[in-house]
């Protein structure tokens, strides 16, 4: 009996040694350890055996159970880590395909620049304001101290309506809506993204075109101050390392007038073809608000001072993103307008 | 304006580069755009005058000539024609360098060896445009007398150095050398040498032989005239040539090159009459008749409008004031006398004349700009000296000087303080002054403030902030410093409007769809194009009256049609699938004299196909892949409302695949599938979807401020349920039916199955839907929810004819 026993557990010490799946380790779990299993087979003849061999016999099947026992969850524990690698391994997939397409759209380049222009106005505590693209000529001039005739109407050819009606050239009648509004209040803090028109078109104009306009009075508005903003304005846009240069100009709603420069983005001002071999690049116009145009609007100049300015977001954005032909922000090629 | 650099050193001492001196222009406010160095390429051109010409014996069309430069002479072989001997002309002996670069070599033409060649102006850089008629082609014939042997740069003024000024229109004082001059006199602290013309005078007075009358002195301020006789016409001296070319003036003849040097110098434009052609030597200023004509010097005859100002004599106008000569006065070689005009006209007159004639001379651009009202007198006696210098004719004594409005000189007050209050810098009073007195401005100071006198050629200068710029432009820009606005903080806020654009732009962009920007200007084809009736609405667009082209000439009332075209470019480029979207305005007329109304407007067109890939199969961008872009803008938005009217008589739509949008009574705007004409039209072979929507009524029924939903914590229970219903019935019906009969008990509805087919009655189709229930207080029980589903499949029963499928 204890040689059975003894053989009994070589025999499923070797059984165990040979299996690979669970379904086989069932089958031994069963042939030696299950109710008509091997083990119970001999435990059954138990009364055979002399009374006083009966605790040692005991003992002895006892201890080839729970060896049995324990390598087969030994085993298992270990078939089962097989089993789970072997699925990972099969699962393995070629993680260098192309995801699932997600599409997704893009803002245009003229969107992109008006934001990052107004994300910075807006922070230095202007609001935004709005006025009709199809103007009347008193906003569009006659209120920003161009009357009829006046040689300066030269330097904006224009789309006429009516004789009294227009597309604005620019957006500075908002400057006069603006402030015809909110008079007599001060501050007035705004800057005016929106479409204009002139009648020009080849590689560097377009018939219609966008500008942000900005405009600051109040009761102690210096020219340094338009200095101050427009130099901070240009770094942010353009990169901290740009310079700016201030030259005098002339637009009859402003005086002083000046335009603002920048150091070329392209060849850091030693010159190139961008810039003409100048160094500089002209970004915006601007200038301190013409005294009568503060009083057409309602203001008294001796009181209040202030600065505006107009920058045309098209150069902006061919200057940051390298874009070479204006025509290629009207054109709407989708593998252009997808690069933003 | 071009500017020779050694025409302006006559008047002022310039002591640094002409690249030096255009960046201080540039800093001062007169843009100074191109340098150009005409003579810059050229080497080895020397003047050589023509001994001999002789055919060539083995060629036809080719000359052997012999050319002096007064020490050797050289064989040189040409084609040219128009050469003769004794002719002095510009030679390039060997080693030559011309204009562009071209190098001269000895070479042998048709075994006949040639030393150089003779030159054209082009070849020496020259403008066709800027020479002589009769030089214009061939050599060129340098004037008799011309040196020998002498750098050919010289001769022709090459050696210069041209500054191309690009002023600003209130700058018209600088329209001159000597305009320039003055600024560059105060720039560099240097004195300014105003020309004074001396010249001797004929015994015979002027007096009794011209009669100036002006009748319109509000328009003619001023009118001088002098009187050449004994003219002799012929070419102008070479130093007058060159002067005029640097200007990009075309030189003519002797006495209208002087008229036009006296322009470019002075800034007085000046008008040379034939004397003998004006009836009763009499010059009358007046306004045109009415249908009266003029036939101007470049021939072509010009009808007057009752408001142009015109120069006459007793029998009809001789020209059109301050604009251009007529050909009935004009000065021949054959002319004896000439009478010279220096005159100042209204500069609105000018200008208005100039544009409706169409006619921007250089003279008109300096009078529409405001010449210098002190200056006509020296202008024509600056001319009769070069006249007189020139021998092309003698100076009658005297002039007629009609000066009906004298010049009166501006004061204008000056506040140091406010200077410093404007520029936010503290510029000394000395400084003030400096500057003001560098530019002619005479000051008296009285403490606190200063009283400037203003020099008459600066019409631009009229108020106290006239004063300041003058003195913040020659300080220097660069020495302000940089500050910030000051006083009281101001939020920066957008609108709600403005932030609910922005919203829906992110929105779809992020989902998917391409933002253009298309013009606001559209074809009135377009409207053809989308099958509007005739009478149709949106063809009542607002048009441009002088626009660019046809194309581009009425202001939009719609804006998908331009995206449908965004996509059929891209297309025709081969990219075939195409989701594009704009925000924008449309315009719509209210009647004549009123601004029209403008209308902010969202529109998107898709078309083709997903994008697919070896895990996702493509599918078509149709009615449904576009209104899911419709579905987010509404949910975020908080429009919650919004209902799918069919619409199947839109001209553009498709009629069976089109709805109109509206919520809460207030129409949205249109979603649909383009009609198959449509895109025919467009050239379009694949299906097309488009919305547009009135953002002004979408802000309307947008709830802003969402509120929080609370969640239950009990489970919720699914049931399917399946009607079979009339495709007559919109399933937005069967939803709405579906949620009232639910209450509050139904949380969710979601359509899982469409069917048509066998199954399924001719007429009719099978719904399938998804059903969630769920309580907040409790969990449900299975009677309950079979309660509800009950209600339910009864009330669809009952009102829309639905029948339970099992």
């Amino acid at each position: 009996m204890e040689k059975r026993l003894r053989d009994i557990a070589e025999e499923a010490r070797r059984s165990l040694d040979s299996v690979s799946s669970l379904a086989e380790l069932d089958e031994i779990r069963v042939r030696f350890l299950g109710k008509k299993g091997e083990l119970t087979r001999v435990l059954r003849k138990m009364g055979m055996v002399p009374a006083e061999e009966r605790p040692r016999i005991g003992q002895l099947a006892n201890e080839v159970r729970d060896v049995i026992e324990k390598s087969l969850a030994g085993r298992i524990e270990a078939v089962k880590e097989r089993v789970k690698e072997e699925r990972l391994r099969q699962e393995g997939i070629d993680v260098t395909l192309p995801g699932l397409p997600v599409t997704r759209g893009r803002k245009h380049p003229i969107t992109l620049v008006t934001e990052e222009i107004a994300g910075f106005f807006l922070g230095l505590g202007y609001s935004i304001a709005e006025g009709p693209e199809i103007e009347l000529d008193y906003y569009n001039f006659e209120a920003l101290n161009i009357p009829k005739d006046h040689p300066a109407r030269d330097m904006q050819d224009t789309f006429f309506i009516e004789p009294e009606i227009l597309l604005r050239t620019h957006t500075s009648p908002v400057q006069v809506r603006a402030m015809e509004k909110a008079t007599p209040a001060l501050p007035v803090k705004i800057i005016a993204p929106g479409r204009v028109y002139r009648r020009d078109d080849d590689a560097t104009h377009s018939p219609m075109f966008h500008q942000v306009e900005g405009l600051v009075v109040d009761r102690h508005i210096a020219l340094s101050d338009l200095k101050g903003t427009l130099d901070l304005f240009a770094r942010k846009m353009f990169g901290i390392g740009i310079h700016t240069r201030f030259r005098p100009s002339y637009f009859p709603f402003t005086e002083p007038s000046l335009e603002v420069d920048i150091s070329c983005v392209m060849c850091g001002g030693d010159g190139c073809r961008v810039c003409s071999s100048t160094g500089w690049l002209e970004i915006l116009g601007s200038g301190m608000v013409h005294p009568r145009v503060l009083e057409m609007s309602g203001y008294n100049s001796e009181e209040v001072t202030g600065f505006a300015f107009g920058l045309g977001v098209e150069r902006i954005a061919m200057l940051k993103y390298g874009i070479d032909d204006m025509r290629l922000l009207f054109e709407n090629d989708l593998r252009f307008l997808q690069q933003f | 304006m071009l500017v020779s650099f050694k025409w302006l050193q006559e008047f002022v001492d310039i002591d640094i580069s002409p690249a030096d001196l255009a960046d201080r222009l540039t800093m001062a406010g007169l843009e100074t755009g191109r340098i150009i160095e005409p003579g810059k390429d050229i080497t080895g051109v020397v003047t050589g005058r023509v001994d001999d010409v002789s055919p060539h014996p083995n060629a036809d069309k080719l000359l052997v000539v012999k050319v002096s430069n007064g020490a050797e002479t050289f064989q040189i072989v040409t084609a040219a024609t128009n050469i003769a001997q004794g002719d002095v002309v510009p030679v390039a002996l060997e080693g030559a360098r011309l204009a562009g670069g071209v190098v001269i070599k000895r070479a042998k033409l048709r075994g006949i060896e040639s030393q150089g060649m003779m030159c054209s102006g082009r070849e020496l850089g020259l403008d066709q445009k800027i020479m002589p008629a009769e030089q214009a082609h061939g050599i060129m014939i340098l004037p008799p007398g011309t040196p020998l042997g002498v750098d050919a740069r010289q001769v022709l003024g090459l050696d210069d150095v041209v500054l191309e000024l690009e002023l600003t229109p209130n700058r018209g004082d600088c329209l001159s050398i000597i305009g320039v001059a003055r600024e560059v006199a105060a720039l560099l602290g240097k004195d300014f040498r105003m020309p004074v013309p001396v010249f001797p005078e004929m015994p015979e007075s002027i007096e009794g032989q011209v009669r100036v009358d002006i009748h319109k002195p509000d328009l003619c301020r001023r009118y001088v005239a002098r009187l050449i006789k004994n003219v002799r016409a012929g070419s102008s001296p070479l130093w007058v040539q060159q002067r005029l070319r640097c200007a990009g003036i075309r030189p003519i003849s002797n006495i209208v090159d002087v008229t036009n040097y006296v322009m470019l110098e002075l800034g007085q434009p000046l008008h040379a009459f034939d004397y003998d052609l004006l009836t009763g030597h009499h010059i009358i200023v007046r306004l045109a008749g009415k249908d009266e004509k003029i036939t101007s010097l470049d021939g072509v005859e010009r009808e007057l409008d009752p408001d142009m100002l015109v120069i006459a004599d007793p029998s009809g106008a001789v020209a059109i004031a301050g604009v251009m000569g007529g050909l009935n006065s004009e000065v021949t070689p054959d002319t004896k006398s000439v009478l010279l005009e220096s005159a100042f006209f209204d500069p609105v007159s000018i200008r208005r004349t100039a544009k409706r004639l169409g006619l921007s001379s250089e003279s008109a651009q300096r009078f529409e700009k405001g010449i210098d009202l002190s200056g006509c007198t020296r202008a024509v006696d600056r001319a009769a000296q070069l006249i007189q210098d020139m021998g092309a004719g003698e100076v009658v004594a005297g002039v007629v000087d009609n000066y009906p409005c004298p010049a009166v000189e501006k004061a204008i007050v000056l506040r140091p303080s406010r200077v410093t209050h404007v520029l936010g810098v503290d510029v000394s009073v000395s400084a003030m002054q400096n500057v003001l007195s560098g530019l002619q401005f005479k000051i008296r100071d009285d403490g606190n403030e200063m009283l400037v006198t203003v020099p008459v050629h600066r019409t631009d200068v009229n108020v106290e902030i006239d004063l300041i710029e003058e003195i913040a432009r020659m300080y220097g820009y660069h020495r302000l410093p940089c500050t910030l606005p000051g006083g009281s903080a101001t939020p920066g806020y957008k609108t709600a409007e403005q932030l609910f654009t922005d919203k829906i732009r992110d929105v779809l962009a992020e989902a998917g769809l391409f933002e253009v920007v298309t013009y606001s200007f559209i074809s009135p084809g377009i409207f053809d194009l989308i099958n509007l009736p005739p009478e149709h609405l949106l063809r009542r667009a607002v048009s441009v009256k002088n626009p660019l082209s046809e194309e581009h000439s009425v202001m939009r009332t719609i804006m998908w049609p331009g995206l449908l075209e965004v996509l059929v470019r891209n297309y025709n480029r081969q990219v075939k699938n195409g989701t594009v979207f704009e925000i924008g305005h449309v315009f719509y007329p209210r009647g004549e004299g009123r601004q029209p109304a403008e209308c902010p407007m969202l529109a998107a067109v898709v078309t083709g196909r997903t994008r697919g890939g070896w895990n996702q199969a493509p599918r078509e961008m149709d009615f449904y892949y576009l209104k899911g872009f419709l579905e987010i803008i509404f949910d975020r938005a908080g429009v919650s409302e919004v209902s799918y009217l069919p619409e199947k008589t839109n001209p553009s739509f498709h009629p069976g695949r089109t709805a109109c949008l509206v919520s809460d009574d207030c129409f949205l705007g249109i979603i649909g599938e383009i009609h198959p004409d449509v895109l025919e039209k467009f050239g379009l072979g694949q299906r097309a979807a488009a919305f547009e929507i009135d953002l002004t009524a979408l802000f309307k029924v947008c709830k802003g401020g969402k509120k929080y939903q609370p969640i239950s914590r009990f489970p919720g229970v699914d049931r399917d349920l399946a009607v079979v219903i009339s495709q007559d019935v919109p399933a937005q019906e069967v939803f709405k039916v579906i949620r009232e009969s639910g209450g509050m008990l139904l949380k969710e509805v979601e359509l899982f199955d469409l069917y048509y087919g066998r199954q399924v009655p001719e007429g009719c189709r099978s719904m399938a839907f998804t059903l969630k229930f769920q309580a907040l207080d409790r969990t449900l029980t299975d009677t309950e929810v079979t309660g509800c589903l009950d209600n339910i499949a009864n009330d669809l029963r009952l009102r829309l004819g639905a029948k339970l499928r099992v």
